[in-house]
């Protein structure tokens, strides 16, 4: 997808006043995280168990090219092929290929950031291929030619009713009196469409949530089954997934498993989670015919050995953004990435560069609740701070706080001046506001008054107060 | 005032870190904080040498100033057994921050780690190092409390403030929803991105309104200032007050933002 973080203030102007998204982002609020608290308050491990996720991921991006050469080697053992991709375009030239190989007129697709991260779907389109999302939230966005708002929940900027008039749009084999008011009944409509399209398409393309070096086998955890489908039905099962998804043995993925669907959708375990190995043997009853992994790099390898290495640490559970107060106002949407809260405020600007997402790692208040339920503890308000601290040294924030903060700075490094200068200022502020002890309005301040009243001061500072309190008491 | 204890037989020697907020807008929380500590036997004092703790700059990733002013803080205040903050955002930036800040200056860091291990937010330094337990003060009220973002996720302040308000006389503590989400203030990030600020404070003014206590409390001006701004702007009848000047009995002074009528 096109990135426009650029125009974060704008996408907020329009999010903030959008009652529908509104609506649906107070789902979010309440749904998620009661949930998470829930599953986590259930296992009395849980603390522990986020420690040992840490540290498992931690160990393998110490060693991740050994993981890495053992992986590939495991999947080629089984019969698969790997792909290395450095870049997305690489990629999407690589998928394209195993399709037009094989002829392909349609793909299957599982859920899978990583495809949005390469924009795939344009791709194969351009290219007449017609990629077929098959998990509900995608395929509705599909239908509405929107992308996810939300890493596990692509279309949870939406209502149902919502939902309901695209599908009476789309399908126009629907009665009018066929009953759409249930998700439910929005999930078997949908499920009926899709049923066709995985005998019909060709290749079936799927992410990873994991991959598992010990094995060479890649694991998706799913809710609707539909991964199972893409992967299986489908002559070709094609994985595409960024090269920190490596975890080293099946061991490590059990116990990661353990955290990821409790911090996602405080589940103990999602509906399905399949591990995939090569393509099917002679003695299997079915299975794909070929099996290919597309390793992407993407710029991640680059942030190996650098403050943001602890990034690649993430699941890609969701539960930052499900905690995220800004996220919870705005949407995911008007972070204009494809991954948006706390995640992607750290992230898009190691993909993407800091000069174009600049206001994602600045759009946040530290409230440090994204960091207090990551299950991989990672420090994402540490990170983002470390944007800023680029972004400064870079001479890339705006003008005006530069300078208001220079000049602020200035004084706080030469106390007595400070001292001066707001021994008049309080005062002044105080009796401008008068008996009503606020201000509705100040010049340079309107940030601050637009939206609510300065608190005034009380009158002399403390430390005015205290000194004088001092040599009238002094003995 | 209960279980104050002593260092080597003599008082502990605290120093007062006011904060800039307090200091320029609301004395009173510092002459509460002054109350406090010295009820629980602390021998204080407040070095003139003090401005800010550095987060505005920290914050706006402006490294080199915030070193400048953290040496600045370390110095005037690294002689006292502890140091004392009426704000757990402040309170988290000397005790949490401050050291990461000298990476690479072993000299400096050092003493930034020994200076770190010193500071404390004034509640919980009352109750878990003091081991204050109650206190003799009086007040006619139904009360809310938020929970700051850095006290509480970098601190663990949560239980103390609690505790000292449960063992005053008059006082009733009503909890609010989401007393744990920020109020989204967030330092800068207020000014910088008004819009998403005015909305988070919206709904937790919501929240506030919905307790129907006379007072909001909490234990920092930031948010405090945030949130006592919109109730008074939407003319709400909560008033607002930070924890230490109810706790020190010291409410002879007008709320924060002035009164509700």
């Amino acid at each position: 997808m096109q990135l426009t973080s650029h125009k974060f203030k704008s996408h907020v102007s329009k999010a903030l006043v959008d009652a529908q998204l509104q609506k649906a982002l107070g789902n979010v609020e309440k749904g998620f995280i009661d949930k998470r608290a829930k599953a986590a308050g259930a296992l009395p491990e849980f603390e522990s168990l986020r420690d040992n996720a840490k540290a498992i991921k931690d160990h393998t991006l110490a060693n991740l090219d050994l993981y890495l050469e053992t992986y590939e080697a495991r999947v080629t053992a089984a019969g698969g092929t790997v792909h290395w991709a450095e870049t997305a375009a690489d990629a999407r030239n690589i998928v394209l290929d195993i399709c037009k190989r094989r002829g392909a007129r349609t793909v299957t697709k599982g859920k899978s950031m990583i495809t949005e991260e390469i924009g795939l779907n344009d791709f194969l389109s351009q290219h007449d291929i017609e990629p077929v999302e098959t998990d509900l939230g995608e395929y509705i966005i599909q239908l509405r030619g929107e992308h996810p708002s939300h890493i596990i929940a692509p279309a949870v900027h939406l209502n149902k009713d919502q939902v309901e008039g695209d599908f009476r749009r789309v399908h126009t084999h629907l009665p009018e009196f066929r009953d759409l008011t249930e998700p439910t009944a929005l999930l078997s409509e949908a499920r009926e469409v899709l049923r066709q399209r995985y005998f019909e398409a060709d290749v079936g393309i799927t992410g990873a949530n994991f991959l598992v070096a010990e094995t060479g086998s890649s694991v998706i955890v799913t809710n609707e089954g539909n991964g199972d489908l893409t992967q299986t039905l489908g002559k070709v099962h094609v994985v595409v997934a960024s090269i920190e998804k490596i975890v080293p043995t099946l061991e490590d993925t059990s116990q990661i498993l353990r955290v990821l669907a409790r911090s996602a959708t405080g589940q103990d375990m999602s509906v399905y989670t399949t591990f995939s190995t090569g393509p099917k043997r002679p003695d299997d009853p079915d299975g794909p015919e070929e099996y290919h992994v597309i390793l992407l790099d993407n710029g991640r390898s680059s942030m190996l050995g650098t403050e943001y290495q602890d990034m690649l640490r993430c699941i890609r559970c969701g539960a930052c953004m499900n905690h995220c107060p800004v996220y919870h106002a705005v949407g995911g949407h008007a972070y204009g990435s494809v991954y948006p809260g706390p995640m992607g405020a750290v992230l898009t600007p190691s993909l993407n560069g800091i000069d174009k997402a600049g206001h994602l790692p600045n759009a946040s208040t530290f409230c440090g609740r994204c960091e207090a339920v990551c299950p991989m503890r990672i420090p994402l308000p540490k990170m983002m701070r470390h944007w800023r601290e680029q972004e400064f040294e870079k001479h890339l924030s705006a003008r005006a706080s530069r300078y208001g903060l220079g000049l602020w700075a200035f004084f706080a490094r030469r106390p007595k001046l400070y001292r001066a200068a707001v021994s008049l200022a309080m005062p002044l502020l105080s009796r401008l506001a008068g008996k009503r002890h606020r201000l509705g309005a100040l010049p340079l301040a309107g940030g601050w008054t637009d939206h609510r009243d300065l608190p005034a001061p009380e009158g002399p500072t403390f430390m005015q107060q205290y000194r004088k309190h001092q040599a009238s008491h002094r003995p | 005032m209960t279980g104050a204890q002593e260092t080597n037989g003599s008082p502990p020697h605290v120093g007062l870190f006011v904060t800039c907020l307090v200091d320029l807008f609301r004395p009173s929380v510092g002459f509460a904080s002054l109350k406090l500590l010295e009820n629980a036997g602390c021998k204080v004092d407040v070095p003139n040498a003090q401005t800010c703790c550095g987060q505005p700059a920290y914050n706006s990733g402006d490294r080199k100033d915030t070193r400048a002013i953290a040496e600045q803080v370390i110095e005037a205040f690294e002689a006292f057994d502890y140091v004392v903050a009426p704000s757990g955002s402040c309170a988290s930036m000397l005790r949490k921050h401050y050291p990461g800040l000298f990476d690479g200056d072993p000299k400096w860091q050092a003493r930034a780690q020994s200076f770190a291990a010193k500071c404390h937010e004034l509640v919980s330094f009352l109750t878990d190092v003091m081991g204050v337990s109650s206190v003799d003060a009086r007040l006619e009220a139904s009360v809310t409390y938020h929970d700051s973002c850095s006290g509480l996720r970098e601190l663990g302040v949560k239980a103390q403030p609690r505790a000292l308000l449960a063992s005053m006389n008059g006082i009733q503590l009503k909890e609010m929803g989401d007393s744990e989400v920020c109020c989204g203030f967030g330092g800068t990030f207020c000014v910088k991105y008004p819009d998403i600020s005015n909305h988070i404070v919206g709904k937790k003014t919501a929240n506030i309104e919905a307790a129907e206590t006379d007072l909001l409390l909490a234990g920092d001006m930031g948010c405090l200032m945030n949130m006592a701004g919109k109730l008074r702007r939407q003319g709400a009848a909560t008033e607002v007050r930070h924890v230490a000047e109810v706790l020190a009995g010291l409410t002879d002074t007008p709320p924060i933002a002035g009164r509700a009528k």
